[in-house]
């Protein structure tokens, strides 16, 4: 069981996180990427994050992914600082031999990361305005589908 | 004990984090929250309505009700907004 967790300023390439993962030859890989969508007048989105619990809180949840499925490998990487529209935010991946757990534990690990990971996002428009992004019931609501 | 704020919790405040030595009748979190808004200002903007605060006791997230006891740090944050 390989679990590999990054939060850093730098971006990620997805397509090597993936190949990374295919190393071990397993017979299912899932993955999620999340990025910064430029609606609204969008020009920037700031991640300020919790230094050191944002690594062991992304640890935990991978943790617990690997004691409740079937598991290879899980890889969880979260940039912080300020992004542009299109972006890569976040990158979930996870292996397995087959397809439901590998899919399943990919979903759990970016919902429950939504609700738990200590990142909080603002966004900046044209007119030089920032906004804290608020919350969403939808994510607390999906967190609790997992028990 | 080190106290750490983030976020708009952080702007309100106007700063990062500081060192306090609240007295023995600070039990809880909650409580601390209580004994910063007596301060005014800026920590009264930041967290006079605690149904919109999250905290951490030792980089673990715990409800605002929670002992203080022996914790090294509390953090103070708006609920999360990653992924």
């Amino acid at each position: 069981m390989t679990i590999r967790i990054a939060v850093r300023l730098e971006d990620f390439d997805p397509g090597a996180e993936i190949a990374a993962l295919e190393a071990g030859a397993p017979g299912a890989i899932a993955t999620f990427c999340g990025n910064v969508r430029g609606e609204g007048g969008l020009v920037a989105l700031e991640l300020e994050h919790f230094p050191q619990m944002t690594e062991t809180t992304l640890a935990a949840i991978a943790e617990t992914a690997t004691d409740r499925w079937a598991l290879s490998a899980a890889t969880v990487i979260h940039r912080y600082g300020r992004l542009d529209p299109g972006n890569h935010i976040v990158f979930v991946g996870t292996t397995s031999a087959h397809r439901k757990a590998a899919i399943e534990a990919m979903h759990y690990i970016i919902d429950r990361l939504k609700t738990d990971a200590p990142f909080w996002k603002r966004e900046i428009f044209a007119d030089g305005r920032g906004a804290w992004v608020e919350a969403r019931g939808e994510d607390a609501t999906a967190r609790q589908r997992w028990g | 004990m080190q106290l750490l704020y983030f976020a708009w919790v952080r702007e309100k405040i106007g700063k990062d984090g500081e060192q306090v030595e609240p007295p023995d009748s600070v039990v809880t979190i909650a409580d601390l929250v209580d004994w910063l808004v007596a301060r005014g200002s800026g920590y009264a903007d930041a967290l006079a309505d605690k149904a919109a605060l999250r905290a951490a006791r030792d980089q673990r997230f715990v409800p605002l009700d929670t002992a203080i006891g022996d914790a090294r740090e509390i953090a103070i944050f708006p609920p999360v907004t990653g992924g």
